[in-house]
């Protein structure tokens, strides 16, 4: 592998990783905030068609992303209808969601634009733009650092940068203000949080919220700024991934970063490897790369490679007492 | 507040299921006018594809063999508390172990091989989901994400299998080599001419035979009832000497090996050969299958006959009603696992209020 190959390969790295990235943090807000969120691969994929439907009909990027935002967010509201104000199970909910958005997408798709549920073809215009960075184009002959600066740094969607500018923010949110504090701690004991008069039912819609918001730029990503539209089932399995990820960083924000990096690294190496055979191990199936990140969660989750502890009032809806 | 009045039993078992079932096909009705089109009319055709002759009917007990298996697989881990959405991914790797059973001795009577493939595909599936229990009674994995991961894991691992080792050379598509008639599980149509061309076969009264069984090892052994202990409250369990690592561990197993026998039915019966994605979702459907039939085998009998009916009847409207797809039924299917699951208690309240005041004298407490 010569080192533009490794620079191209870092590159679609970063693509590949940026919903992966949106989803995780989203997942991070609810989770830590009590709230188990399977939905994350329903509402990336809501999202994206939202997105898509929208900006196809408006011509508008901008408008896309905001609808794509405000799908996530109603299945969030849903989500959150139905696993606090009903205390019903979280999961079911979650997976209830998934289908209800592979299904939908699919359906209205169909109906209103006609071509096997995929939405029309986006104009550029009509797709988040990429940013070049300055001085990118003049030092992209500069051996080495030119060219580093020019592939890898340069040249991103929009959201590619804000994804890798909220995990900071999240980082800062979580373990620096109030807000974080109590988000923390509705995810640990509610009860103690409830003593102090704080809203548990608040503090976990405004955390359903923030996932909404997050999860819809990642599903928008997938439709209006990698690809220029809507197709079956694009979230393919990344929400669930983000899930993985999420508890393979242990539910900490730059640990997330991490890990959504290491697997779209896996997910860019993929396309690279097929066919060609590694000294010493031989032809790879690309197969073996695909199910990766599942099992090395695995061997995570099974305590092999240190512990992962969930927050420990996730999954259980808080009653209050009378 | 007051205190709250419990529900009359027929309220709760049956009234509550089915306010809850007919809450999410009013929604997807609704879903349907939206994109103008005549939701009675589409009930209508589907009722006619998937009961009104015998080929309908036919794909209609197909369908709703997969869902027996499926929705058994995980309403048993349900009574364990379990909740095992990897019914999908065992289901697909007892692919495995019916077609490797299959083309070993293929060519030998449907009589003899049948439960040899039987046996295979459950042991196949239980081993798939036997993995996430043991993680879960021993290493504290939840069973939830372990099942998940392990479905993908499935896809990659059958995706690899049929492409690269079973394939055989000459055969342009991604399948096995094909199973032999003689071995293959008998349709019904060759003893029953009603059911025309469809392909249904002998594992649907395997289905039945299942149902029975389940409800058997659940409400008459010993076995069920540590499993139902461990559902309602695992410390319990625990301190009444019952081993609850055992007990999740064979448990999912047993759910595998269910969800295992949905392989027996598309691989052995249908396709005759293992080809790619064949268990198309019904693991899934299981899922809405349990929730739907509360866990229990007349519930799922039930649940499983209408989305048997769901999917046949959909691939009618297809044809008549091109503008309601496929996707129409999934979308049904997570409003039902919506309603009936997550929001199940939703309309308990207001019922409560209900049939508080109808029955004042006994129910309601001085106040």
């Amino acid at each position: 592998m010569t080192y533009v190959d490794l620079i191209l390969v870092l590159d679609s790295t970063v693509r590949l990783a940026t919903p992966l990235i949106f989803a995780c943090l989203a997942g991070l807000y609810s989770e830590r905030a009590g709230i188990v969120d399977i939905g994350l691969e329903g509402k990336l994929l809501g999202a994206a068609f939202g997105a898509a439907v929208v900006a196809a009909i408006t011509g508008s990027a901008w408008a896309g992303l905001f609808a794509g935002v405000g799908v996530s967010l109603c299945m969030s509201a849903i989500h959150g209808f139905a696993s606090i104000n009903l205390r019903g199970n979280q999961i079911i909910s979650g997976v209830a969601l998934n289908f209800l958005a592979a299904g939908l997408a699919t359906f209205l798709g169909q109906s209103w634009f006609g071509r096997g549920g995929n939405t029309p073809q986006l104009p550029s215009g009509a797709r988040i733009p990429t940013i070049t960075l300055p001085f990118a184009n003049e030092v992209q002959d500069v051996p080495y650092i030119g060219y580093f600066y020019y592939e890898l740094i340069s040249g991103h969607s929009i959201l590619s940068y804000i994804a890798f500018l909220i995990v900071p923010i999240t980082a800062f949110v979580l373990f620096r203000t109030r807000f974080g504090l109590r988000l923390r701690a509705v995810g640990e004991n509610p009860k103690a949080l409830d003593t102090a008069g704080i809203s548990v039912t608040l503090l976990r819609y405004q955390a359903l919220a923030i996932t909404g918001i997050l999860v819809g730029i990642g599903g928008a990503y997938l439709s209006i700024a990698q690809s220029a539209g809507f197709t079956n089932n694009m979230s393919a399995g990344r929400g669930y991934i983000a899930l993985a990820a999420l508890i393979f960083a242990k539910w900490r924000p730059w640990p997330a970063l991490a890990t959504c990096l290491l697997f779209g690294f896996l997910d860019a190496l993929q396309f690279r490897l097929q066919g060609v055979a590694l000294p010493g191990i031989g032809q790879v199936p690309t197969q073996a790369i695909q199910a990766l990140p599942y099992v090395l969660t695995i061997i995570l989750l099974a305590g092999f490679i240190g512990r992962a502890v969930a927050p420990k009032a996730a999954g259980t809806p808080y009653v209050k007492e009378r | 507040m007051s205190a709250r009045v419990p529900l009359p039993a027929w309220v709760d078992r049956i009234l509550l299921p089915v306010l809850n079932v007919s809450l999410a096909f009013l929604i997807g009705g609704i879903v349907v006018l939206l994109v103008g089109q005549n939701p009675l009319e589409a009930v209508q055709i589907m009722l006619y594809g998937a009961f009104g002759y015998g080929d309908g009917f036919g794909y209609t007990l197909y369908y709703t063999t997969n869902f027996i298996f499926a929705g058994l697989a995980v309403s048993l881990a349900y009574h364990a508390g379990l909740f095992n959405i990897g019914a999908e991914g065992q289901g697909y790797i007892a692919g495995l172990g019916v077609i490797l059973v299959a083309l070993w001795l293929n060519g030998t009577h449907w009589a003899l091989m049948m439960p040899l493939m039987l046996v295979a595909g459950a042991l196949f599936g239980a081993f798939w989901a036997f993995i996430p229990g043991y993680l879960q009674a021993k290493r504290g994995s939840h069973v939830v994400i372990t099942t998940i991961l392990f479905n993908f894991i499935a896809t990659s691992l059958m995706s690899y299998l049929i492409s690269r080792v079973l394939k055989p050379a000459g055969v342009s598509a991604d399948e096995s080599a094909r199973i032999e008639a003689v071995t293959r599980v008998p349709q019904l149509r060759e003893f029953i001419p009603f059911f025309g061309y469809s392909p249904v076969n002998l594992t649907f009264p395997l289905a039945i035979a299942a149902l029975f069984g389940v409800w058997f090892l659940i409400w008459r052994t010993k076995f069920g009832y540590a499993v139902r202990a461990l559902g309602f409250n695992p410390t319990a369990a625990h301190y009444a000497g019952i081993s609850n690592a055992r007990l999740i561990m064979i448990t999912m197993a047993l759910s595998g090996g269910l969800a295992g026998l949905v392989a027996l039915n598309e691989v052995a019966g249908v396709q005759g050969r293992l080809i790619l994605n064949f268990m198309a979702g019904a693991g899934f459907v299981g899922i809405a299958v349990a929730f739907m039939g509360r866990a229990h085998p007349i519930g799922v009998a039930l649940a499983a006959l209408l989305f048997g009916a769901l999917y046949q009847g959909g691939q009618e409207l297809a044809f008549s009603m091109p503008a309601i797809t496929r996707d129409m039924i999934v979308t049904i299917q997570a409003l039902v696992i919506l309603f009936t699951g997550a929001m199940g208690e939703m309309l308990r309240p207001p019922l409560e209020r209900i049939f508080a005041r109808r029955a004042p004298a006994v129910a309601r407490p001085a106040e």
